[in-house]
């Protein structure tokens, strides 16, 4: 099954554009934007061919090692998109975005997050964080002050007072993450993407993103472990 | 090689801020020096075929570089942020005041102007916050814009001009077609803008 290189056009162009610049676009926003790209530049425009549109802006990212990738919400299930970097160099978003302490805390953090039951990892604890750092000790109200940073940059993602990993953050580094935190981190067993909040099974312990739960048990009434075939023992959303 | 300083001009030029030969010698190509205008050639070509985007050399004694964006200008909602535009939109309006004003203005003319916009050097905007700011530093820094010292003033005066990034990315013709329009009158009216803007 051959995929022709299709020619780049100055809609692709615009459309990697605004994705890079956006951070994370939503995927209606994405649909839109490809709409509008195709219109203003005067291409042939399908409104079911976003995948190959996409595709062929991939084929010419892929020897900068860079992607267009699309990442399922841990919340609401939904696409977004985002430009990645493949390749593990020390040029990276936010490497230049942020300082050496910010970059340790924002770390320290992921570990909390990833290493935790349920995806999230409190302020407190992060807080305490804050004054064991190597590079420089941060004081709280400065640590709360990054925090903020993190969230507005859609680097992570606040609920009650706790902290996941933002959509985004998880589309950019899913695999820095699975490659090195290769024993701790879940990955879902419906769709087996990296899944940092989860339900997981008592007996035998494979994990399912909420919307991958919430999908895979429609109209059960006794929910079943997918694995071991015991009953599920969180409740379903 | 190429690919990394690919990724690392768009980092850089995230912020808008000019990027100097001397970061990308020693944070990207290091030890290939020798093949440093074929790399940077190389990717320029990529920057323009996959992104659209032009490397140019702002500075050629300095030598230091901007992306600057290649693809045909357009309206629209999709273009950047809403402060982002509303930035932008304050930034055509004193370029283009520049322009009829014929290239440069002092500070006291545009800020005098500004005022009839309501805009005002002292007070913080609505939209745009520090004006003084927005216009002196970060406009200028962005290379939108250049301030020099007019020389022999007491206090010290300053003259605008358009900057380099200013020059490559925005068409005085536009810009002379706004205007014209907006003052119901054909851009040949004004000689000496049309000529500069058909050049």
């Amino acid at each position: 099954n051959t995929v022709m290189a299709a020619q780049m056009t100055d809609a692709h162009r615009r459309f990697l554009q605004v994705l890079m610049s956006n951070g994370i676009t939503e995927g209606s926003e994405a649909r839109k934007l490809h709409q509008h790209c195709c219109e203003t530049d005067k291409v042939y425009y399908a409104h079911d061919k976003l995948d190959d549109f996409i595709s062929t802006i991939n084929s010419h990212l892929q020897p900068l090692f860079m992607q267009i990738r699309k990442g399922i919400s841990e919340d609401d299930g939904r696409a977004n998109y985002a430009v990645v970097n493949l390749a593990e160099t020390e040029v990276t978003k936010m490497a230049s975005d942020y300082t050496e302490m910010e970059l340790e805390l924002f770390r320290k953090t992921m570990d909390l997050i990833i290493l935790s039951e349920n995806g999230f990892a409190s302020s407190t604890d992060i807080l305490n964080l804050a004054d064991q750092l190597k590079t420089k000790k941060m004081k709280k109200k400065e640590a709360e002050q990054v925090l903020k940073v993190f969230v507005e940059d859609k680097w992570l993602s606040e609920k009650n007072g706790e902290y996941t990993l933002h959509t985004r953050c998880i589309i950019e580094m899913e695999q820095y993450i699975l490659s090195n935190y290769q024993d701790v981190a879940r990955k879902c067993n419906i769709c087996h993407s990296l899944a940092i909040q989860s339900q997981v099974c008592d007996s035998c312990g494979i994990g399912m993103h909420l919307p991958c739960v919430r999908k895979y048990f429609r109209g059960q009434t006794e929910p079943r472990c997918p694995k071991c075939n015991e009953f599920w023992s969180c409740d379903t959303p | 090689q190429v690919s990394e300083l690919v990724q690392f001009l768009l980092v850089k030029d995230q912020k808008k801020i000019p990027i100097k030969r001397a970061d990308m010698l020693k944070n990207v190509i290091r030890e290939y020096r020798d093949a440093y205008s074929e790399i940077v050639n190389r990717a320029g070509k990529t920057l323009q075929e996959v992104f659209g985007l032009q490397l140019v050399e702002i500075d050629s004694k300095r030598h230091t570089y901007i992306l600057i964006n290649n693809l045909p200008r357009v309206e629209g909602k999709y273009l950047c942020r809403d402060e982002e535009k509303e930035k932008m939109g304050l930034l055509l309006i004193i370029l283009s005041f520049i322009f009829m004003k014929g290239n440069s203005v002092k500070d006291s003319a545009l800020w005098e102007f500004l005022h009839l916009l309501r805009v005002y050097p002292g007070k913080q905007h609505q939209v745009f916050g520090d004006v003084r700011k927005l216009v002196t530093e970060e406009f200028v820094r962005q290379k939108y814009l250049e301030i020099t010292p007019i020389p022999l003033t007491d206090p010290p005066e300053f003259k605008y001009h358009w900057g380099p990034r200013a020059e490559k990315e925005i068409s005085k013709r536009d810009v002379l077609n706004a205007v014209a329009k907006i003052q119901g009158k054909d851009p040949t009216f004004w000689a000496s803008q049309y000529s500069e803007a058909e050049a």
